[in-house]
């Protein structure tokens, strides 16, 4: 369940009075005030919000890749607001697992080399490490293409290849910004549906950030991000243009 | 390592780019290494020079004889475990460019002095009973393609006529740094055939003491024996007789500084900034690397390492390279007795590779280690 | 039609960070190949202006120098009366002398350094027409006394005017200095050639060269065919400037060999350089590139560009290292003399040829380094370049 009152108790992802400024071009901008948030466990939420609204940097903020200015984010119990720059990235590696719009693919690997990364960083022998990422890229119907490159591959593909590795290390939740920003229709529609499969057959829990309403609409809950707070959002509201 | 395929795959990412940057090290201690064998060409007689062994030359001038009186007396001298003499020929071998030292020995206490030299027992004999029997260093001999057996004739500068020499033997070094490009004959030759004027007088003296730390004394000792005597002397350690003839050729050190420094400095800017190129192109993946888990102190190895790798397989190629070039002898045709690259320089270039590596992979891999991710993939 | 030059200009400006390093790997380069020869030019220039060209020298015959050389007074008197020779106030302007070296205590290291003393006749200031006594007075003949060259006494210690020195077992005084307008002559010390000889216990009436002062420049051949023609001389006959010319070859051939390779060597560095900052120019600005090309500018066009703007470059490099040397001009430096191992004094010369010379090897390390790139940039396929592939 979803809830942006701060009245959650038992979830997964706990936000309570996140704060985030920072300073550009010498002015004080108050992008998140007061932020609460609530996510359990296989929860497919979208965060949706003008440019500039502060959308990605919530993201940054949960997936441990940015400090807020105040409050708290806990999941599965862990504080990470407090956590150092090390612990931070180990607790990265360990539980999340990021899809990005562009250069999520390093182009010299392969595929399969690729997926593989994350778990390099754990103690797996490399057998063990070869049956993981045969089972993610199968997941994401990629099998065979495992050892092809980044350009030998289309764009949704390299997409699939990048939530193959988004989910090797089985991490506790996936974080996507605008994961079918670049991809023609056809191929956004591919990608919803894998992530769609991964909540519903694997799962998992997912937090997406997108601009496009159709997109939006495939979750369960979509969140609007509305002068640095989240409001929860309706088809009306977001037909209308409300939340402009 | 498991990391290994990322770190290739980086280094492989422009072949070309690679390939020139390795190329740039490479060009760069293949030209250390000939500064190397320059420097040891002029300075090598210092460091081989022995120990126990002192030079005794004419007071007035090097050019100037000593009479072949003075043997004896030297020998007598407290603290003298041995003298041998000789002297300069300076001759011509078919054309004037075809420089080779040649002296004239008393063969039993030169080959006692100079124990570094090796020559076969039997070629050995059959000179010390051939009156115009010759001694070549294997180099000369090479240079030339000289066999024993040959004879060489020299024609005579100061000294006049053609002089005929058969060669009976061929030295050789035993050390790397050894010069074996000397051409050994007979004094008893040279003797009989010089003008009455010049008969009984040898060029210099070459003494061993008993004990090193006493040559000073030695040389003080022979030269006081000498002193107001129509040919006074002057006693040097074989080491300082050297290193004073190095200096006179010039300031060879300082030339071979600069421009050392020269190509390295270059060397530094232009890698450095092939490192800063590459980074740069890559701070989105780089970006990515560190969301997924991987540390800022990873990504600055990452980038090091990809660095030392590069200089490290330049720099063994250039020294290879340099070293090559040695063994296809002097281009100088013979002005450089000592033409090889000693093993110490090797080392020495091979660190000054790394350190460049390093200095110039440094600021991109700080560059890439505090790279904040939000900001590498805020440019979306 | 041909991309106009401005586009170059302002992308080496915009990737200024890359050209610089190029400009300064060709710089260096150029540098290093100037100083290099200016070293062996300024050696040279300095033995052969010892010799003037209307003066002849003779030794004996199949001698390699003077040192190995020797005339007999006899002889110097059929010379004195041979055709050709200048006769001035003070007799027939023949110079009978000889050479020996000595050391003397350099003032830079402290070490010893080989001084060529040359013994000359009373009047071979006739001869030697450039020398001039700048300082003091010319030695009286038959007494110790000695007369330095300007280099000499700079590079000596205790060769200055109105000191003693000690060579040779009998003690000199230094009586004059002299200039001899840049030449070897500057680095010698001159006395007395019968002093000298009996000094270093030669034969009193033998000496090793003899130089003439002949009429005019034209008149060389009859006063050697006279020469050759003599019986009583065995004698071989040079203009001065060709003897001192083949007397600097040895070190000159040294220098210009290891310099050369010097030069190449970091040449290719150079070239190295330049391909690596064209290459990645040519990857980053592909799309503009492209755009030239569906403009309507032909592949030629675009080779010529790319290969200019390597030229440029190239350009500024060559004139920034020939600048950077310049300063060297003119310093003297000494070294051995390979053929007298004696120590010389002389400067680097940097004359407009060899600049011109550095230049033009810089404008060949850019050609090199840009020709290959710029047909990768005109190759390149328009279309996908476009699109930002």
């Amino acid at each position: 369940m979803v809830r942006v009152d701060g009245s959650g108790t038992s979830s997964l992802i706990k936000v309570r009075g996140l704060d985030k400024k920072y300073y550009r071009g010498g002015e004080e901008i108050h992008v998140l005030q007061e932020l609460n948030l609530d996510v359990d466990a296989g929860d497919f939420v979208a965060f949706m919000g003008p440019s500039g609204s502060g959308k990605t940097t919530l993201l940054n903020l949960l997936g441990g890749l940015d400090v807020p200015s105040a409050g708290s984010i806990s999941v599965a119990g862990d504080e990470i607001t407090s956590m150092s720059r090390s612990s931070l990235t180990e607790w990265r590696a360990r539980h999340v697992g990021f899809i990005f719009q562009m250069y999520n693919l390093i182009p010299v690997l392969t595929a399969f080399q690729n997926v593989e990364l994350p778990l390099l960083l754990t103690r797996l022998s490399k057998s063990q490490r070869r049956q993981h990422v045969e089972t993610a890229l199968n997941v994401v119907g990629l099998g065979d293409r495992m050892h092809h490159y980044p350009r030998q591959l289309s764009g949704g593909q390299e997409q699939r290849v990048t939530i193959a590795r988004a989910i090797v290390s089985d991490p506790t939740f996936l974080l996507c910004d605008e994961p079918t920003g670049d991809l023609d229709r056809k191929s956004a529609d591919e990608i919803m549906h894998l992530i769609l499969t991964l909540v519903k057959q694997y799962k998992k829990t997912v937090l997406m950030v997108t601009h496009d309403p159709v997109v939006a609409q495939r979750a369960d809950v979509t969140l609007h991000l509305e002068k640095g707070v989240l409001v929860e959002g309706s088809l009306e509201r977001v037909m209308s243009g409300g939340a402009q | 390592m498991k990391y290994a395929d990322l770190l290739l795959a980086n280094l492989f990412r422009k072949k070309l780019r690679l390939t020139l940057t390795i190329g740039s090290f490479a060009v760069a201690l293949m030209l250390f290494g000939f500064l190397a064998v320059v420097r040891e060409a002029f300075a090598g007689g210092v460091a081989i020079a022995g120990a126990d062994r002192l030079v005794v030359i004419n007071r007035t001038s090097i050019i100037q004889p000593l009479p072949l009186s003075y043997m004896d007396k030297i020998s007598r001298i407290q603290g003298v475990k041995g003298v041998t003499h000789a002297n300069w020929f300076g001759g011509v071998y078919q054309d004037e460019r075809n420089f080779f030292a040649q002296f004239a020995i008393e063969p039993t206490s030169w080959k006692e002095m100079y124990p570094e030299f090796k020559i076969p027992d039997e070629q050995w004999n059959n000179f010390l009973k051939d009156r115009q029997g010759a001694i070549a260093g294997a180099a000369t001999a090479k240079r030339f393609g000289w066999k024993v057996g040959d004879r060489i004739p020299i024609k005579g500068t100061f000294l006049p006529g053609v002089w005929e020499f058969n060669l009976d033997g061929i030295y050789q070094g035993t050390r790397a740094a050894d010069d074996e490009t000397q051409f050994w004959f007979q004094w008893d030759l040279f003797e009989e055939k010089v003008p009455e004027r010049y008969k009984g007088n040898v060029g210099w003296y070459t003494v061993r003491v008993t004990n090193p730390d006493f040559s000073a004394q030695v040389a003080k000792a022979i030269d006081a024996e000498f002193a107001n005597s129509p040919y006074e002397t002057r006693t040097d350690t074989e080491k300082a007789f050297a290193a004073g003839w190095v200096k006179q050729f010039g300031n060879i050190e300082f030339l071979i500084l600069t421009i050392g420094a020269v190509v390295f400095f270059t060397l530094l800017l232009v890698t450095g900034n092939t490192m800063a190129t590459s980074v740069r192109e890559r701070t989105g993946e780089l970006a990515v690397l560190k969301a997924v888990g991987y540390s800022d102190t990873f990504v600055l190895m990452l980038v090091l390492i990809e660095s030392l790798v590069i200089a490290g397989v330049g720099g063994v190629i250039g020294l290879l390279l340099a070293k090559g070039f040695t063994l296809l002898g002097d281009p100088t045709h013979g002005m450089l007795p000592f033409f090889f690259l000693p093993a110490k320089a090797m080392v020495v270039g091979l660190i000054a590779a790394m350190l460049v590596g390093i200095a110039s992979g440094i600021v991109p891999a700080v560059g890439a280690m505090r790279l904040r991710v939000v900001n590498a993939l805020r440019r979306v | 039609m041909a991309i106009p030059v401005i586009y170059n200009l302002r992308s080496v400006k915009e990737r200024w960070v890359s050209a610089i390093v190029a400009v300064l790997g060709i710089a260096g380069t150029v540098g290093v190949f100037v100083a290099m020869l200016s070293l062996a030019k300024g050696f040279k220039a300095t033995l052969v202006s010892s010799g003037a060209p209307d003066n002849a020298m003779v030794r004996r015959a199949g001698s390699t120098s003077e040192m190995d050389s020797s005339v007999t007074l006899d002889q110097v008197k059929i010379l004195e009366d041979a055709p050709g020779v200048a006769h001035g106030p003070n007799g027939p302007m023949v110079t009978s002398e000889i050479v020996v070296i000595a050391p003397f205590p350099m003032r830079s290291t402290g070490t010893d350094a080989n001084v060529q003393i040359r013994g000359v006749s009373s009047r071979t200031l006739d001869v030697r027409r450039h020398v001039k006594i700048i300082q003091g007075r010319m030695f009286e003949p038959g007494l110790s006394e000695l007369v330095v060259g300007r280099n000499a006494t700079n590079t000596y210690s205790g060769l200055t005017l109105g000191n003693s020195v000690k060579f040779g077992g009998g003690t000199w005084r230094v009586v004059g200095i002299f200039d001899a307008g840049g030449s070897a002559f500057d680095s010698e010390v001159w006395c007395d050639a019968r002093v000298l000889n009996q000094i270093y216990h030669r034969p009193e009436n033998v000496f090793q060269s003899v130089t003439v002062h002949l009429n005019s420049y034209g008149d060389f051949q009859k006063f050697k065919d006279s020469v050759i023609a003599d019986p009583r001389l065995t004698a071989d006959v040079s203009r001065e400037v060709e003897y001192y010319d083949k007397q600097s070859r040895t070190l000159t051939v040294l220098i210009t060999t290891l310099g050369g390779i010097v030069a190449v060597i970091m040449g290719i560095g150079a070239v190295f350089g330049a391909l690596n900052t064209m290459y990645s120019a040519v990857a980053e600005r592909s799309r503009e590139i492209a755009t030239l090309r569906a403009l309507g500018f032909g592949e030629g066009p675009v080779v010529v560009s790319f290969t200019i703007e390597a030229l440029l470059i190239s350009l500024v490099g060559g004139i920034l290292g020939c600048i950077a040397v310049l300063p060297l001009n003119g310093l003297t430096t000494g070294a051995m003399n390979w053929q007298t191992f004696s120590h010389l004094a002389f400067a680097f010369k940097i004359t407009p040829p060899l600049l011109v010379e550095g230049v033009i090897f810089a404008l060949l390390m850019g050609f090199l380094g840009g020709i290959f790139p710029a047909i990768r940039a005109a190759r390149q396929p328009v279309a996908p370049a476009l699109r930002g592939l």
